[in-house]
């Protein structure tokens, strides 16, 4: 006797986010036929044209998997993850923005009122005399409108709901994509609250430019000294989040002769990034006197920058007090 | 602010300044009873993430205190220790904890009457600034968006 | 008692939005709104960066044009270095920049567009998409489709280092050169990407021109506005999608405006309505005077459409027999039909395609000096391009140390919010009329006249609004529901 197999029935959805993720599941090219071939995507808004009442008409745990990327920034972003939340057996946090709040999490560092004010108020392209805002409720004369109600901060996914699974990286790397998928289609994941989709090891030594000793005198701006591309960029001086940023992206930045930024998060049991990116930045200067310690330590402008660019809201401190 | 008193934070190392602390209590000099501490065995293992972790836990405020520099039992650590600090506070700067609230302090062994005042000086410091609004904003943000 | 019908979220496009239509007491439209509800606050939090870090953060607005962003970026990171850039990386920056374009076209066109073309706009939801397509053309063509874009990611990747959020332009120029075992890595996935381009026109040809009631659509369907056309064109008056002049011209073909780069924001300004995070660009000079059309209209479109209609020719030649048929069957020129806006997508790629080949046989473009140290901080710029959905400008201002001190953006797709709002609505009331029932196919061919521009929402939604201290009163059929206090 023989069953047919169940399609598994998964959803792809976005938070406060770019799509950089969907494009990245796009990415996996004719894999994603196979994963058509065991698979309904019920909801997928950049290229399926499921809507929100199909996933309210879901019963609960109907879904097997919710890939969702994007940080939490409004009401509705909190509101379509808590919905798919109930309506899944699976949570996945896909990428950066899920997993530690992403680029838009440098948002943490500003308050609302200062966002506002740039993009509504004090800005040279704004239609002169400008005084109106967007509201959570329009009344309009055919009826009301609302639009989701912004938050005062960036949140990441597990701040909101419970997280099954971690897969790093802006955005993850396709291969890795394709490697989490063959392990959930399969039955084949580590325990619950796991990264996945990524090495144990660090940027740093996956990379293979050579690396002697650092001793620093004088930090560098990327663009003021031309590099040496064999040699280790934080050992010429180039600010470089490497040693501290959890693997599994493929070195891509510094292939690129560009310092990692740290996306794919923290290492392995790191519960700061951004701590142990300033440790490595301080524990290379190369003086005992604390003046010339503050000089070299000038060439570093924007620490916070450099420390949290991707993980700001899932740092100890998550924003600016 | 009235009533407030400052929970304040403070990583000792053990050869010169947990002992200088120890001084000043061995002589039985007074000072403010604000300080919770933590001995560690060199400056040099205070990792930047202790001292975000004491702010998130509701600290104040946090002392650093390591050997003078050229007297560490390790030869080196304190230097570390140097150069970890300025670069945590401009972090720290950055996310808008005030300059005060984290300190670094160079304690010898037996420099008890020296502790005593850096102790009593921070915490004044802090009373004077208030609670650290670090945990009370992050419940907050838990509660309501 | 009045009713609506809301489209949520609306889907085959990139980021969020919904559509609210009022229905009046017969069925038919009264008022329908277009709504964005993202935001996240680019403009502002870039502030304080080092402002070389910025072509990298302001990648993340989009990962389906991140490279759009990146480029206009480094271009006014360039000026507040006073514009000092290795003459090769200009071609380099250039020749990523077709790659990135054929990539986002040929996803847009295929998984985002067809399904609505090759399934049909009425079919079942849950086929109506990329797997649905390659399900009604084949594996064969399916694969061919999949591979031909993934060809376009790969020779980003190779040039540049990565494809979604590319990290390599930088003060003086670019971080890393082509190499000649690069190049002939590069040269013959350009030479099929070229094919493929011609084979994706006919495709339309065969699909969509080919299909009568479509033709109808789009030449006689509501899915047109008498709105004005903004694109960068080179000093030929042919498309340039990487550098140039915006030219702004009206339906009828008559330029309104060209500017130079640096003098944007003396002819685009944006207008804010409440209901919306998104806010709407227009023509300055001429005020905000609503969602009119018209030939004194400020509203205008920056679309694939819009570009050639500014264009009085293309820049390469197979390009320009392309577009010489595609207004030959157009009824006129500047066009107003907007679904026409797939073709020219189309016919757009066949130049990119054949300005990648063009860089392949440069001589210089495996050039080692892609990169000078600049000397000097100026401390502005301004850097244009026309990204797959509409002219992109960021403008930055830096202080002596490089650091960022102001950074305004107009995003492709933010310059379409009005035209968008417009046609909706139009569409909506063409096809909602009483007595008719309203069914997924319906509320679908109201989301195929957003899907025509290839919106891109996270672009458009860079900023967060915030909120300021408001009161709303909320009535319903005259009498005070509800009242909603904010920061009060």
């Amino acid at each position: 006797m023989t069953e047919t197999a169940k399609k598994l029935q998964i959803a792809l959805y976005w938070g406060a986010a770019c799509g950089g993720c969907d494009v990245a599941v796009l990415d996996t090219n004719e894999f994603i036929l196979d994963v058509a071939a065991i698979a309904d995507i019920r909801l997928w808004p950049i290229a399926v044209d499921g809507k929100y009442a199909d996933v309210e008409a879901m019963e609960d745990g109907e879904l097997d998997l919710v890939l969702f990327n994007g940080a939490v920034r409004n009401s509705e972003n909190e509101h379509i993850a808590k919905l798919l939340r109930r309506k899944t057996k699976l949570m996945v946090a896909f990428g950066s923005c899920a997993h530690i709040g992403g680029i838009p999490g440098l948002a943490n560092r500003f308050t609302k009122e200062q966002i506002f004010e740039t993009a509504y108020l004090d800005n040279p392209s704004i239609e002169p005399g400008n005084c109106t805002v967007p509201l959570p409720e329009t009344h309009v004369a055919a009826g009301a409108l609302d639009i989701p109600y912004a938050y005062k901060r960036v949140y990441k996914l597990d701040d909101i709901v419970d997280i099954d699974y971690y897969v790093p990286g802006c955005p993850p790397a396709p291969h890795q994509i394709k490697a989490v998928l063959l392990a959930i289609a399969t039955g084949n994941l580590p325990a619950k609250g796991s990264v996945v989709g990524a090495s144990n090891r660090t940027v740093c030594d996956d990379c293979k430019r050579e690396r002697a000793e650092k001793k620093i005198k004088k930090f560098y701006r990327p663009w003021q000294i031309l590099q040496d591309s064999s040699k280790c960029l934080l050992e010429q001086g180039i600010v470089c989040a490497g040693s501290a940023t959890r693997s599994g992206c493929g070195v891509r930045c510094p292939n690129s002769n560009m310092p990692c930024r740290g996306c794919y998060g923290p290492a392995p049991h790191v519960k700061d990034q951004g701590a142990k990116i300033i440790s490595a930045l301080a524990s290379i200067i190369d003086s005992k006197d604390p003046q010339e310690i503050d000089r070299i330590l000038e060439d570093i402008p924007d620490v916070m920058g450099y420390a949290y660019r991707f993980g700001l809201p899932a740092s100890l401190l998550q924003r600016r007090v | 602010m009235s009533g407030f008193e400052p929970k304040i934070v403070g990583f000792l190392c053990n050869w010169c300044s947990y002992t200088g602390a120890d001084l000043a209590g061995t002589s039985r000099i007074k000072y403010s009873s604000n300080l919770r501490v933590i001995r560690t065995m060199c400056s040099a293992r205070i990792d930047p993430t202790f001292v975000l972790k004491a702010l998130l836990e509701g600290a104040d405020g946090v002392l650093i205190c390591g050997c003078h520099p050229g007297d560490c039992h390790y030869v080196e650590g304190n230097y570390k220790a140097m150069r970890r600090y300025p670069l945590l506070k401009k972090l720290l700067d950055d996310f808008g904890i005030e300059n005060e609230r984290v300190q670094l302090e160079w304690v010898s062994a037996s420099e008890g009457r020296r502790f005593a005042e850096v102790v009593d000086k921070l915490t004044e410091q802090i009373r004077e600034l208030g609670p650290c609004r670090v945990r009370s904003g992050l419940a907050l943000d838990m509660a309501e968006r | 008692m009045a009713r609506t019908i809301k489209i949520d979220p609306i889907t085959r496009l990139e980021g969020h939005g919904k559509i609210e239509i009022f229905l009046n007491d017969d069925g038919g439209v009264d008022d329908c709104y277009f709504q964005i509800p993202e935001l996240r606050g680019f403009e502002r939090f870039v502030v304080g960066k080092p402002i070389e870090e910025l072509p990298r953060i302001v990648t993340r607005i989009c990962g389906v044009c991140p490279a759009s962003h990146h480029m206009a970026s480094a271009k006014a990171v360039d000026g507040c270095f006073g514009g000092e850039i290795a003459p090769v990386a200009k071609k380099l920056r250039e020749m990523y920049y077709q790659a990135h374009y054929i990539h986002s076209h040929i996803a847009h066109f295929y998984a985002l567009a067809a399904p609505d073309f090759v399934c049909g706009p009425d079919c079942d939801p849950a086929t109506r998409n990329i797997l649905g397509v390659v399900g009604k053309v084949g594996l064969e063509i399916g694969g061919a489709v999949i591979k031909a874009r993934a060809m376009a990611q790969d020779i980003q990747t190779i040039l540049g280092g990565r494809a979604t959020h590319v990290v390599w332009c930088i003060p003086g120029g670019v971080s890393k050169g082509l190499t000649q075992a690069e190049l002939d890595r590069i040269k013959p996935m350009a030479d099929q990407l070229y094919d493929f381009t011609l084979f994706s026109l006919q495709l339309f040809r065969d699909v969509v021109l080919g299909n009568p009631g479509y033709v109808d659509l789009i030449l006689n369907g509501p899915f047109t506005l008498n709105v004005h056309n903004m694109g960068l064109v080179d000093a030929n008056n042919a498309p340039n999608f990487y550098d140039g002049q915006v030219r702004v011209v009206d339906y009828e073909g008559k330029e309104i405006v060209r500017y130079e780069p640096k003098d944007y924001f003396h002819h685009v300004a944006e207008h804010v309505e409440p209901w919306t995070y998104l806010k709407f660009p227009y023509l300055k000079q001429r005020g905000w005077h609503g969602f009119t059309e018209g030939i004194d209209s400020s509203i205008y479109c920056a679309t694939p459409l819009s570009r050639l209609n500014v264009a009085d020719r293309m820049a390469t030649p197979r390009a320009q027999e392309a577009f010489e048929e595609m207004f030959s069957v157009l009824p006129q020129k500047p066009c107003r039909a907007l679904l026409a806006q797939h073709w020219a997508r189309l016919v757009e790629m066949v130049q990119n395609a054949e300005v990648l080949k063009n860089f392949c046989a440069d001589p210089e473009i495996t050039s080692p000096d892609y990169r000078v140290v600049p000397q000097n901080i100026t401390g502005e710029g301004v850097g244009i391009v026309e990204a797959m959905r509409g002219t992109l400008t960021h403008h930055y201002t830096c202080d002596d140390k490089g650091i960022c001190t102001s950074a305004n953006l107009i995003v492709g797709t933010t310059n379409n919010n009005a035209p968008i709002q417009m046609v909706t609505k139009k569409v909506a009331q063409a096809l909602i009329q009483p007595g008719v029932e309203v069914t997924q196919g319906v509320l679908n061919r109201i989301e195929m006249a957003f899907r025509a521009f290839d919106p891109c929402y996270s672009c458009a939604t860079h900023t967060l609004p915030g909120q300021m201290p408001l009161e709303a009163r909320i009535f319903q059929g005259g009498a005070l529901r509800n009242v909603l206090k904010q920061n009060l």
